[in-house]
């Protein structure tokens, strides 16, 4: 018993010279890990609109209108459970997954991305004139 | 002695359903006499989800991800135990190295099990300092989980036919750094355990089961081996990689709450040895193979060892790429008898130790009900009112 009480003390006075064992967030910020499962991002250049990634996703967050040039894609974070088996189906590694994490927010409406190829093409031609 | 309150009179106490932070809620109308139990009668099925249709449903590929979240605690032995199934009804073998790798995560995911279990049993006794303790050490293993799978929970390393993401050197590395933390910790835990009043005065000879009671009403995982039955999947039928792996089942013969948090405890250990030999042992080549997915009519059982038991899983294709039946059996299911048994002739102030003894699902208990039968009284009671009246109760005994 004595044993237990001497470890225990131990234990907690090294305790108290410890910064504290839980996270300062929000005030100070983790580093995701690497390979950490984030939000999906479209590289819509790349998508062909094969529609491979809207049948796989097991919460039907992805939606596909058109194909090749005319493709459109709306992701939907609201219901994304951050799997990652879109990005690991598409054929063309159209789909990249970031470290973000911090989601939350009041209003659904504004958690719906969508990528469209046919403005991209359009803002591109753009710039270059 | 202490049956002086409600003596004479038969009284239930409902215990359950809902809470709202743990999972599977139950509702157990437990009848006492005086301070004593006489009688227990569960009711389940309050977190009904209708996964098995569900799956009917989705993909198999969807399914993942589904049986993935059946249980946020033990998901790699669900996700395990589904891949299994689809691989054998795809009559296709994991490559080795993925086996390893399943192998890697599942010991893994034990050990932070059974540290999250030590974690509320203390804290069921009302030993807070050491609940505190055990959660932050905890974090070690969360932290390395996340490091090789994206995510701290719902690692989502199974795909059929293999796993999705490699282990490199520098997570092995990790890994090995990580085991020796918890290794330290765990041997200091069991010393703890073993000598710590608190704890001796509230689990020992608490909840007693017997060798012939386990077997008799079917208890499974560490709940059966802490009363000496051995028996564990990972030996009974080897799956991935534990037969070509050496390791030890534990079992004891006490048979109550303290040698169900020694048994945890040690198994904690033997953990560790598995990880490490699998580690050391890592095939080299590819980590998963291409499988179809359109899956021929056919029928299969696999069954995995959960952190809390046996789990069991049966699948039924049609030539679709839909399951056409799903079933699935945790081992919280198969413990739930031998729970009854226990609860039986106890005081009521035991209760807590001794559901939160079989399986963390249990401390889903926050609202109970007193019925009076007599006097048809009913009283609600939070978990909070129970741990306290368990631990006035223990103070004047
Ligand atoms: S799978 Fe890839 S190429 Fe096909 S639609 Fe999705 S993102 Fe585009
Ligand atoms: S990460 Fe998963 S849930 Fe999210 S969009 Fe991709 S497939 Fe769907």
């Amino acid at each position: 018993m004595g044993v237990v009480k001497t470890q225990f003390a131990f234990e907690a006075l090294k305790s108290i010279f410890k910064k504290p064992s839980t996270e300062e967030y929000p005030h100070k910020r983790r580093e995701p890990p690497k390979d950490f499962r984030g939000r999906p991002v479209w590289l819509i250049e790349k998508c062909v609109g094969c529609g491979l990634c809207a049948r796989v996703c097991p919460v039907k967050a992805i939606k596909i209108i058109g194909r090749g040039k005319e493709v459109n894609v709306t992701y939907l974070l609201d219901r994304c459970i951050f799997c990652a088996q879109c990005a690991e189906s598409c054929n063309i590694r159209a789909i990249a997954i970031v470290g973000e994490f911090e989601f939350a927010g009041y209003d659904k409406s504004k958690m719906s991305y969508i990528y469209d190829k046919k403005q991209l093409v359009e803002k591109e031609a753009e710039i270059a004139r | 002695m202490g049956m002086g309150l409600m003596s004479g009179s038969m009284i239930k106490v409902v215990i359950g359903p809902q809470h709202p932070a743990l999972k599977e809620p139950e509702r157990f109308i437990i009848e006492v006499e005086g301070e004593q139990v006489v009688q227990v009668t569960p009711r389940i099925g309050y977190v009904h989800r209708g996964i098995e249709k569900a799956m009917e449903n989705r993909t198999y590929i969807q399914n993942l991800y589904l049986a993935e979240r059946i249980c946020g605690i033990c998901s790699h032995a669900h996700t395990t135990c589904y891949v299994q199934a689809v691989e054998d009804l795809l009559s296709v073998e994991a490559p080795p190295r993925a086996k390893y790798i399943r192998t890697v995560i599942a010991e893994l995911e034990r050990i932070h099990s059974h540290l999250l279990w030590l974690g509320i049993l203390a804290h069921e006794v009302g030993f807070d300092t050491f609940f505190m303790y055990v959660w932050r050490d905890r974090e070690v293993i969360m932290d390395l989980l996340e490091e090789i799978s994206g995510n701290r929970v719902n690692y989502a390393m199974n795909t059929i036919g293999g796993v999705r993401r490699d282990l490199d050197q520098e997570k092995i590395s990790k890994i090995l750094k990580g085991l020796e933390v918890i290794e330290e910790k765990a041997k200091k835990y069991i010393q703890m355990i073993q000598k710590e009043p608190t704890i001796l005065k509230r689990t020992v000879g608490v909840g007693y089961l017997s060798s012939i009671d386990a077997v008799r009403y079917n208890a499974v995982g560490p709940l059966a081996r802490a009363s000496g039955v051995k028996r564990d999947v990972r030996k009974d039928d080897p799956y991935i990689a534990y037969d070509d792996i050496s390791f030890n089942i534990v079992t004891r013969d006490e048979g109550d709450c303290f040698s169900r948090m020694m048994i945890r405890a040690e198994e904690i250990l033997e953990s560790i040895n598995i990880v490490r030999e699998a580690l050391s042992k890592l095939p080299v080549g590819d980590i998963s193979v291409k499988t179809r997915l359109v899956i021929p009519p056919s029928e299969t059982v696999s069954r995995v060892e959960a952190p809390r038991g046996e789990l069991i899983h049966y699948a039924r294709s049609n030539g679709t790429d839909k399951p056409e039946r799903y079933k699935i059996r945790a081992p919280t299911l198969a413990n739930l008898k031998a729970l009854c048994k226990m609860l039986t002739g106890i005081y009521l102030a035991d209760v807590p130790v001794i559901l939160a003894g079989i399986d963390p699902c249990f401390s889903c208990m926050d609202r109970m009900q007193i019925i009076d039968c007599e006097k048809k009284e009913k009283q609600s009671w939070t978990l909070d009112d129970l741990r306290r009246y368990a631990r006035e109760w223990y103070q004047k005994h």
